[in-house]
């Protein structure tokens, strides 16, 4: 079916493309037979230009309309707020400029085409002109540059401060792994070259290490909302990114180093899943994987929204499925889902 | 220096009239002439790798759109590695990978500057030929090797390589991490130091010829701005080519002699492997040191390309000349020191991120002078809307939409959530795959004739070729950009394994249709290039009534360029409807001076 529809497509484009080679011959008729473009062309091309204005005005009402609503929702974490407001500061210029710049070039672009006979203006220089132009950019650059900066330092800036839970994301080809930090808060050592595949210690972690005693390793993320964490990433072969878009946070993972992030989950995923927004795409989603379902396609049971942590880096074959659930939940479930939780020692103890 | 070198350039024009026999090799192979080398570099770089490049692209929009589905052109162009039609993981990476090398490398830096630089450089200085021919023939060899190296890799066992075309280590350095990453990876380190070997020479020649062979008159302030362009992004490329080129020797050395520069505390497969103390992270500053400048080696030949077609066509002077030349070498200047805007969340320190947000959006100053110069060039103009004047005037309009698209991603903070997923693929296509291309059209459709002994292509079938293009060209990424807002991470192979990404796959659709009907395009464009190769009309000497000397110079291509004395200039390059104080044209009833027309009585030089 696919593959008819193409070559119908193709077909038509054929079609079109030897129409409008017609259509432009037929309009210079008149014309001398030559390969430079004479007024009828200048006419017909200038109208096109105006009309390509038009379409790209469109295509980009289009898209607000049709794909505005599939953008991720709202910032789940405290700091991702601040980076949506400068987001829509900086789109709402960008959108301004480029409503406006594009208007000008191809309004000019028609207005101003050409005639036989028509005199140009010799412009070349003009001074002033150049200060205003120079002088905005530098203007409107400079604030959000500050603005820009202001938030990367916040948002950069690891400390202990507001006891932050520890946990360690680690990475490898293709999946993730987390390890908590425990009762004390401090993660064990650990190294790959400590990695011992027979006795499950698949982080490498230091077992004579008091503090690795405590630590928890888990294959599903649970955070306390309003809490802050401090991530630890790690990565045992290739890099990786933590990417978790509804955190507003991202960090590669690179073999031989401990990178780090930070933020502080403001919504829970109950109370995001209870977000109109949320509730419309969950359910446009589920009539698309039903049809999906019908049709026999694996894997297209209904979907609930849950938080991810996504690989962002490429890393090998599997790269496009290297995931591993969010859930953000109140202190106390938190809590309670950590004490059920074997500790590093005692998924040791078990093994022997 | 300049003066002994003007005097030989006279001496050689007196000794035009006995030429060595020129035999088949010497004029179509292992030629020393410019106009000869830069069509070997437009029909390798550009047609040939353009082709298979474009191509690849549209394989794997087809795998994005429909993925897992079976099609029999899979089967038939990758052979096992679409077993049954359905396109193999390993093989989409490869695909993306040897795509972004071949459009980024092979044809928008070679392609572009090779074809464009030789044919321009000696025309529209005045010169005979290269500063040095030989080297110049050495330089478009060692492309030609390059590429075939490169190309030769996608026929190995185990495929080409598929660590994306930043090619970052370990992924890239262990042969166990996938299976591009063995002889596939290594013939693209032999192919791409090959590839560097070509451009230095190259750009070197460039450099060389463009501060010294200028004829008579032509001070670097008459210079059009296509050799200004050219020029400054020759120096760029002997800037910044040989720090990759110590990236790959040092990629190399960790891959088959054991050192570890860019590699530690790795376990992989089962195994500890012995590498310590190296960082992948010296590795990205190292790839993009060139990968930055990179961009623009590619973009600034497009944007000289579109100055001078936009300036002829509209029949009007450049606006800001030398505003031009302040920004082509201020974007170069500050296109060396953004390089880290790449690795703002790779791990290095975050007050080096900070820097770099600041020398990144710095160069939204100088890029959006120019956006408002071509602007200003368009008004009260007389313009004539041939091909090549709708792809400047296209270049200018998705170099404004992909630009400004910057501001978010050169923005440490705001790059967080954007990074690495199709926003950026969205950006950088627009605003330099994109807009060079359109530069390498205008190019095309503008220098045909000089490279083709006065032959002209269709335009109606240029127009086609435009505006169908064009389109496309906002079809394909203008949504792309909201596929990355949702938070789809690039080089997936495909995204049914994340629900959250499952209503984009209708945009994924619109893309990849666009993406087949672009495809098309091309080959309307390609068929009227072949066509008008052999039967292309034979347009008058100066087709587009421009000023610049290359159109001074014979249909026929002669060796020396000029027959005769070589002319001398009196003017810059922008005298379009110059008038007098009467309100009339300099010269009664044309609307152009050329270069090399000495000023008339009261006539002043402009003060550009």
């Amino acid at each position: 079916m696919t593959t008819f529809l193409i070559l119908a497509v193709l077909v038509l484009v054929a079609i079109a493309i030897w129409q409008m080679t017609k259509i432009f011959e037929l309009s210079q008729i008149k014309a001398v037979n030559s390969q430079i473009a004479n007024d009828t062309d200048n006419k017909y091309n200038g109208y096109l230009l105006f009309l390509f204005l038009i379409f790209i005005y469109g295509i980009t009402i289009f898209s607000f309309w049709k794909y505005g609503k599939m953008l991720l929702p709202e910032a789940a974490s405290a700091h991702g707020a601040e980076y949506d407001n400068l987001m829509l500061v900086s789109m709402a210029i960008i959108f301004f400029v480029q409503t406006i710049t594009q208007a000008l070039l191809h309004y000019f672009g028609y207005k101003y085409r050409g005639e036989q006979g028509k005199k140009a203006l010799f412009y070349a220089d003009n001074d002033k002109l150049e200060f205003i132009w120079t002088i905005i950019p530098v203007i409107v650059l400079a604030g959000l540059i500050l603005w820009g900066l202001y938030t990367w330092t916040s948002i950069m800036d690891i400390n202990d401060e507001d006891d932050p839970i520890v946990v360690e994301l680690y990475a490898q080809q293709f999946n993730w792994t987390a390890r908590y930090a425990g009762a004390d808060n401090v993660l064990g050592d650990a190294n790959v070259r400590m990695i011992d595949i027979d006795r499950a210690n698949i982080l490498g972690v230091d077992e004579s290490d008091d503090y690795a005693k405590d630590d928890i390793i888990v294959k599903e993320l649970h955070l306390p909302v309003g809490r802050k964490v401090n991530f630890k990433m790690r990565s045992q072969d290739v890099l990786h990114s933590a990417y978790m878009p509804h955190f507003r946070a991202q960090m590669n993972c690179v073999p031989g180093m401990i990178t780090q992030f930070s933020f502080t989950p403001s919504i829970t995923t109950a109370d995001m899943r209870n977000k109109p927004e949320i509730i419309d795409k969950v359910k446009r989603t589920n009539t698309i994987r039903a049809e999906k379902a019908a049709a026999g396609v694996e894997n297209s049971d209904p979907w609930e929204f849950d938080y991810i942590l996504l690989c962002n880096k490429i890393c090998g074959k599997s790269h496009y499925n290297m995931q591993m659930k969010i859930i953000v939940e109140e202190e106390e479930d938190y809590n309670k889902w950590l004490a059920e939780q074997q500790t590093f020692s005692q998924s040791m103890a078990s093994v022997q | 220096m300049s003066a002994t070198a003007h005097a030989h350039i006279e001496d050689h024009a007196d000794d035009h009239g006995h030429h060595h026999k020129e035999t088949f090799v010497t004029k179509y192979i292992f030629s020393q002439d410019h106009k000869m080398i830069a069509k070997q570099y437009l029909i390798t770089g550009v047609l040939f790798m353009g082709f298979i490049g474009i191509a690849m692209s549209l394989l794997f929009r087809m795998q994005l759109a429909w993925p897992g589905e079976s099609f029999s052109v899979f089967e038939a162009l990758l052979g096992k590695w679409a077993p049954g039609g359905v396109m193999d993981a390993d093989i989409y990476l490869a695909l993306v990978t040897i795509h972004g090398t071949i459009m980024v490398f092979f044809v928008l830096t070679a392609g572009l500057s090779g074809t464009f630089s030789n044919l321009l450089i000696p025309l529209q200085i005045g010169a005979r030929d290269m500063a040095s021919g030989f080297l110049n023939m050495v330089s478009y060899w060692l492309f030609f090797i390059s590429c075939v190296v490169m190309l030769s890799s996608l026929f190995i066992e185990a495929g080409p390589a598929a660590a994306g075309w930043t090619i970052y280590p370990p992924l890239s350095a262990l042969p166990m991490a996938q299976p591009g990453s063995g002889l596939g990876m290594t013939l693209w380190l032999v192919a791409m130091a090959i590839f560097i070997a070509s451009s230095l020479l190259g750009s070197l020649n460039y450099i060389v010829t463009v501060i010294n062979l200028r004829t008579k008159g032509m001070s670097m302030t008459r210079l059009p701005l296509t050799i200004w362009a050219f020029f400054v992004t020759a120096i760029i490329g002997v800037v910044s080519f040989p720090v990759l080129l110590s990236a790959a020797l040092l990629l190399i050395m960790d891959r088959s002699f054991g050192t570890s520069f860019f590699l530690s505390d790795i376990f992989i497969q089962g195994e500890v492997l012995h590498y310590q103390g190296g960082s992948p992270v010296l590795y990205e500053h190292l790839f993009w040191f060139l990968g930055h400048p990179e961009v623009y080696i590619v973009l600034l030949p497009a944007l000289g390309i579109t100055s001078e077609v936009m300036s002829t066509n509209a029949r009007k002077p450049i606006f800001g000349y030398r505003a031009m030349i302040a920004s082509i070498i201020a974007i170069a200047f500050l296109s060396t020191i953004v390089w880290g805007h790449h690795m703002f969340i790779s791990g290095m320190n975050p007050f080096l991120g900070s820097v770099f947000t600041f020398t990144t959006l710095l160069i939204a100053i100088p890029s959006a002078v120019k956006a408002f110069n071509y602007i200003t060039t368009l008004w009260k103009g007389n313009l004539q809307l041939n091909p090549a004047m709708l792809f400047s005037i296209g270049l200018v309009s998705t170099f404004i939409t992909g630009g400004l698209t910057g501001i978010i991603l050169g923005d440490s903070t705001l790059d967080i959530n954007v990074h690495d997923t199709y926003f950026v693929v969205a950006h950088f296509h627009l605003v330099m795959g994109i807009s060079a291309l359109y530069g390498v059209f205008a190019g095309i459709y503008h220098w045909f004739p000089k490279m083709f002994e006065g032959k002209m292509m269709n335009k109606n079938l240029g127009y086609v070729h435009f505006w169908i293009t064009a389109i496309c060209a906002y079809g394909v990424f203008f949504p792309m950009h909201f596929v990355g807002m949702a938070g789809v991470p690039r080089r997936y192979y495909e995204n049914t394994a994340f629900p959250m990404f499952d209503e984009l796959t209708d945009v994924q659709v619109l893309m990849t249709v666009f993406a087949l009907i672009a495809g098309l395009a091309q080959l309307v464009f390609l068929g009227n290039f072949i066509y008008s190769m052999f039967y292309g009309k034979i347009g008058p000497k100066n087709p587009w009534k421009s000023n610049t000397l290359e159109w001074t110079t014979p249909q026929e291509h002669v060796h020396g360029n000029w027959p005769g004395a070589i002319p001398h200039v009196y003017r810059w390059a922008y005298d379009y409807s110059k008038t007098g104080e009467d309100g009339e044209y300099v010269i009664p009833g044309q609307d152009f001076i050329p270069q090399n027309v000495p000023l008339g009585d009261n006539e002043e030089e402009e003060n550009h």
